[in-house]
């Protein structure tokens, strides 16, 4: 049996045309997904039974058991940290958000690790987008500024940007001119028709010069900038220009290295300046495949998009004083419960040393390095693959993940709703 | 006598941390990030032998992983596929914006004899440190 | 329950200011009620519950202006309760305070203006999120490559069809067309300059577009005419593309007995002189014209001082409006389908082109003879937030406040429009015409917007006699009264009381179902399959909006007779 446009849950590019073969309520074969993502749906090793901390150990339990230490542990936190939600469906959010609420707790996505200087550059500028079939149909010219989809969004080139035909775009690749800003030749940089190496850390640098040039004050701008030569900024400068329908693909470049925001509001602003002369759009490569909805869901819902304290029963949100990093590094959180995600790894390890001390919940299929400083370990289904629900692909655009095939594990939507239960139960009881 | 390079360490996705990060505890997953990835001209001026390990060193902490001689990486640059050896050397500070600097972290690099740990061991550590 | 003593305006059963009784049973006005509870609403004012026949509400542009403008998420913040969510914002409010807001000022039901079919879901997931009022959306159409293929090709049996699998696609409600053949120039930042400029790449004008809309509308026999955002929005002048837009569909006649065509926020729509110069209102031109066409309606689009956030499918124009105020700008262009943009900018009195922008709204209100021609809007949040609408009543009512305003701003208000001179003061019948029996009428929602026998047990009681206050004078108590409903009854449940939320149940959405002739609907389904074959950027089965995503409908029907 063949399970057609199946969504793919792993990258922000949320493919949704891949095709799963299922044998005997199997999955035994993908189709069309990259590496990433058949990676993912051909299936990993999993958590498979509920477990607790006991005396330093991990011992199985039920999932009665599990919900009842979950809901325990974030009634009695005072400031109780509920992280991750980006590999899960917009359902499962909606849920965490208003057991947040009600445990006054800080929600937060792995945006904040990631394109959250990218929201905050949106937040000073606001972000000149368009739908990736915009691209697809129109653009002439690519631009990945700190971006490298050769390995984290490997079907984008192909199906969204440059080597895509569309409407007004029937050659494809060869109607097209691809830019490539980054700090290191990637596999992307030897695809583009013009590489521009930077030195670490200098984006703002770059892109104020590439602003100054666009707007006809080159002058201004010294012969090298950043180490990079004038005569290659005024060239990338002219092909900008001359674009019937540009795009810039911002990548984590932007939002990890110095500068952080200010870089994105930097290049927000290039593609504003960019309108004035012709068409251009700027979109950020969200990693995971729904992210994006985290944010949807909690600006629509909180008002805010991600860090959001809800400790005094309003929402607060002060990216650098109530993100997760935040949080964690300066010990504030005395609890943490983490949805479909891996701050162990993917957090400094000094920040990490927060979970240490702290009663950690972990809602994810998957073991991994969280599942170590884990105190409640909570197995459950993989969305998209055995668990429906909705996701926002990078574009903000959304889709409803489907439901391949059927498994033993409670969905995240479901393990969430009993432990909002639990705590509603023992609130009554006080 | 022994050669430190400071350089600028990069850490971010790549197809094999991507096709192995919902595998975390896996050999695969602990081949595709306990690396980092040195310009030719550096890997060659640390002496570091073939399948050579590294330590990788800042103020926030350090870490050995597998040394990689790569073409595209600029001299003074070393890249680490994000994952828990390159975030034991990112520093805590988020910049007053929540989001740590995971790019353009000033390392000290040189060519080591100890092996890599893996990911239990890495973060069994952590809980002991945790007491400092 | 009944409700006993109130002072009842009911223009739509020719109720105005009689003491009743309302009796509802089971959700509905019944005759009597056997019991219930009774509501003693001696020496208040008791109406219908109201209707917001154009807001801004749910779906992604609502969205990027809460993400873009954290800074009016930290306004109007409330903390949660035992009964109620956090509430935050102004201009975006955050779902639950929609829902919770619009109960206060009682009213009941609110559309979304405009829909994107390709991103519906998000606008549906907002509106399930909204509490307490029935809502429904509009579709948006006046870009889609189909929709311009089918006019082009003059099929209007196809396009036709196609708006009726737009409809279903996106479980929309209406067709609502938004500088038509714009947002596709805008594709490649372009516009379009007036009705008869040609759409780039696509060989239709918008006078085209409109009217085949229409003409499909009117053969679907949909319970709303076509909702239009003229071409040329916002620019001084463009008064003239109004009229001639309207004069262009004059013979196109309705399938229904309800307007043929509605223009939506008309005050910026409205424009005289031939830059900001000499800008000037035009009002009383456009509702001469309205007061000469009966088969044409309209709502205000009223400026509220203050903070705005401006968000439209006009994308030409936002990004207009960016960059004449230097603001920040968000852009979203829709594979072929829309545009739209959103950006923040605050009005101030002292502005002329503001103070003349708000004299213009309630000029078209007041000049325009009569009342059911008309929808009281501030098409929020782009003229201003919707919890100002008692503000925009008080000022209907009364023109010794209309005065008083107007001293408070730049002299161009008085200079460049009529308004010191209309007397006019529009009464409760009135009111309860452009905020309630109006709307419904213009919208086709029969059982909505009135009380007599079968209606939503909807219904709106304001601490305020209408047989002893007079609004002309005592404008302060009508705007006091109508921010605080006494009592909020939906579908026959007590939603407010003393102007506190106390209920909170969820509305349902209106969608229309409409049928088409078989093979119609697969030339457009052949159509649909090669558009997703060469160009969207998803797969044909993955794009229509599935029935998780409308929990509690209200499906109305129609179709191709």
């Amino acid at each position: 049996m063949i399970a057609e446009d199946v969504l793919c849950p792993f990258c922000g590019c949320l493919c949704d045309d891949i095709k799963v073969e299922v044998e005997e309520g199997k999955i035994v074969g993908v189709k069309r997904a990259c590496r990433l993502g058949s990676s993912k749906i051909l299936g990993h090793e999993r958590t498979t039974a509920p477990m607790i901390r006991v005396d330093g150990e991990l011992l199985e339990t039920t999932y009665e058991e599990a919900y009842d230490q979950a809901a325990q542990i974030l009634k009695e936190a005072k400031r109780p940290l509920l992280y991750g939600w980006c590999s899960t469906v917009c359902e499962t959010a909606k849920l965490g958000i208003l057991l947040a609420e009600e445990v006054g707790g800080v929600v937060d996505s792995t945006a904040t690790v990631c394109h959250g200087p990218s929201i905050i550059g949106i937040e000073e500028k606001g972000m000149a987008g368009a739908t990736l079939g915009q691209i697809k149909n129109r653009a002439d010219l690519i631009v990945f500024w700190g971006a490298n989809p050769a390995e984290a969004h490997p079907r984008h080139t192909v199906r969204y940007s440059s080597n895509a035909r569309g409407m007004f775009t029937p050659d494809g690749r060869g109607g097209r001119k691809v830019i490539v800003v980054d700090v290191r030749e990637t596999r992307t940089a030897k695809n583009a028709d013009k590489f521009i190496l930077i030195k670490p850390g200098t984006d703002y640098e770059v892109l104020s010069a590439l602003r100054m040039i666009v707007q006809g004050k080159g002058e201004i701008v010294p012969e090298t900038v950043a180490g990079v030569a004038k005569s290659d900024l005024e060239e990338a400068a002219a092909m900008m220009l001359a674009a019937k329908f540009g795009v810039v693909l911002i990548g984590l470049g932007l939002t990890h290295s110095r500068g952080r925001y200010k870089n994105v509001d930097n290049a927000l602003s290039l593609v504003a300046d960019l309108n004035g002369f012709t068409k251009f759009v700027v979109m950020a490569m969200r990693g995971h495949y729904n992210v994006a909805g985290f944010g949807q869901v909690c600006a629509w819902s909180t008002g805010f998009p991600m860090a959001v304290d809800l400790s005094r029963g309003a929402p607060y949100f002060n990216p650098g004083e109530t993100a997760a990093c935040d949080l964690l590094a300066k010990r504030e959180a005395d609890a943490m419960m983490v949805v479909a995600a891996d701050p162990a790894s993917n957090f400094p390890r000094a920040t990490v040393g927060g979970m240490v001390e702290i009663p950690v919940i972990q809602i994810d299929p998957f073991p991994n390095p969280t599942t170590l400083l884990a105190d409640v370990v909570i197995p459950t289904a993989v969305c998209g693959i055995e668990a429906e629900g909705t996701a926002y692909r990078m574009d903000g655009l959304s889709l409803r993940m489907k439901k391949v095939v059927d498994s033993p594990y409670p969905t995240d939507e479901e393990a969430v709703r009993e432990i909002l239960d639990r705590v509603r139960r023992l609130s009554d009881d006080n | 006598m022994v050669i430190i390079l400071k350089a600028i360490m990069i850490s971010g996705r790549t197809l094999g941390q991507g096709a192995t990060c919902e595998a975390k505890m896996s050999p695969e997953f602990f081949k595709a990030t306990s690396t980092c990835a040195l310009a030719e001209s550096d890997y060659d001026a640390l002496g570091i032998p073939k399948d050579g390990n590294v330590l990788v060193r800042t103020r926030s902490g350090e870490v050995v992983v597998s040394a990689k001689r790569e073409g595209g990486i600029p001299p003074g640059l070393i890249f680490m596929p994000m994952g828990p050896w390159a975030n034991a050397v990112v520093g805590p500070k988020t910049g007053g914006c929540g989001t740590p600097l995971y790019k353009g972290v000033e390392v000290e690099v040189t060519g080591t004899d100890r092996r890599v740990k893996g990911v239990r061991e890495l973060f069994a550590d952590l809980e002991t440190e945790g007491q400092r | 329950m009944i409700i006993e003593g109130g002072i009842v305006y009911d223009p739509r059963n020719g109720i105005l200011g009689e003491e009743m009784e309302i009796s509802i049973e089971d959700g509905r006005v019944v005759e009597e009620s056997r019991d219930g509870d009774k509501i003693d609403a001696r020496g208040m004012l008791v109406m219908p519950g109201g209707l917001d026949a154009h807001a801004h509400i749910a779906g992604a542009k609502v969205n990027t202006g809460r993400i873009m403008r954290p800074e009016d998420g930290r306004r109007g913040t409330e903390a949660r309760t035992k009964l109620l969510r956090p509430q935050t914002g102004y201009t975006v409010p955050n779902c639950y305070a929609i829902g919770y807001r619009y109960a206060r000022l009682g009213y009941t039901t609110a559309f979304e203006a405009a829909t994107p079919i390709l991103e519906a879901r998000n606008t549906h997931e907002e509106l399930e999120e909204i509490p307490i009022v029935d809502k429904g959306a509009l579709t948006l159409f006046g870009n889609n490559w189909e929709v311009l293929e089918c006019v082009r090709d003059g099929d209007l049996g196809k396009l036709a069809a196609f708006v009726a699998w737009g409809l279903r696609a996106s479980r929309g409600y209406g067709v609502k067309v938004v500088n038509p053949g714009g947002g596709e120039a805008w594709g490649f930042g372009g516009n379009v300059k007036g009705i008869d400029d040609p759409v780039p790449n696509f060989d239709v004008t918008p006078r085209q577009i409109i009217r085949g809309l229409m003409r499909a509308n009117e053969a679907l026999g949909l319970p709303h005419s076509v909702h239009l955002h003229t071409n040329n929005l916002g620019k001084p002048g463009n008064y003239e593309t109004t009229l001639e837009t309207l004069r262009a569909v004059e013979d196109i006649a309705a399938s229904r007995d309800r307007q043929v065509l509605h223009v939506t926020h008309m005050q910026f729509s409205a424009y005289g002189g031939t830059g900001w110069r000499d800008f000037e209102s035009k009002a009383p031109e456009i509702a001469d014209y309205f007061n000469r066409h009966q088969q044409f309606t309209m709502d205000m689009g009223q400026l509220i001082f203050g903070s705005a956030t401006t968000m439209t499918a006009d994308a030409p124009l936002e990004y207009g409006n960016a960059r004449l105020l230097k603001a920040k700008w968000s852009n979203h262009d829709i594979e072929l389908e829309e545009s739209s943009g959103v950006v923040p900018l605050v009005y101030g009195r002292k502005m002329p082109i503001n103070a003349i922008q708000w004299a213009i709204g309630l000029e078209l209100a007041l000049l325009t003879e009569d009342p059911w021609q008309m929808i009281m809007t501030t098409d929020h949040p782009n003229g201003g937030p919707f919890v100002n609408y008692p503000e925009v009543v008080a000022l209907l009512m009364s023109r010794p406040k209309r005065e008083e305003e107007l001293k408070t701003l730049h002299e161009l208000a008085s200079k460049r429009s009529s308004l010191p001179s209309i007397e006019r003061e529009m009464g409760w019948n009135d009111i309860a015409i452009v905020t309630r029996a109006g709307p419904a009428k213009i919208l086709g929602l029969e059982e909505k917007g009135h009380l007599g026998m079968g209606a939503d047990g909807d219904v709106s009681i304001y601490d305020i006699d209408p047989e002893k206050v007079d609004p002309s004078k005592d404008h302060e108590k009508v705007k006091a009264a109508l921010s605080r409903a006494k009592y909020t009854i939906k579908g026959g449940e007590v939603v407010v009381r003393n102007g506190e939320l106390v209920a909170v149940p969820q509305g349902r959405t209106y969608w229309v179902e409409a049928s088409v002739p078989e093979d119609e609907a697969a030339k457009v389904r052949a159509d649909l399959v090669d558009k997703f074959a060469k160009y969207y950027s998803i797969q044909i089965s993955n794009y229509m909006v599935q029935d998780a995503y409308v929990t509690s409908p209200r499906i109305v029907r129609a179709g191709v007779i």
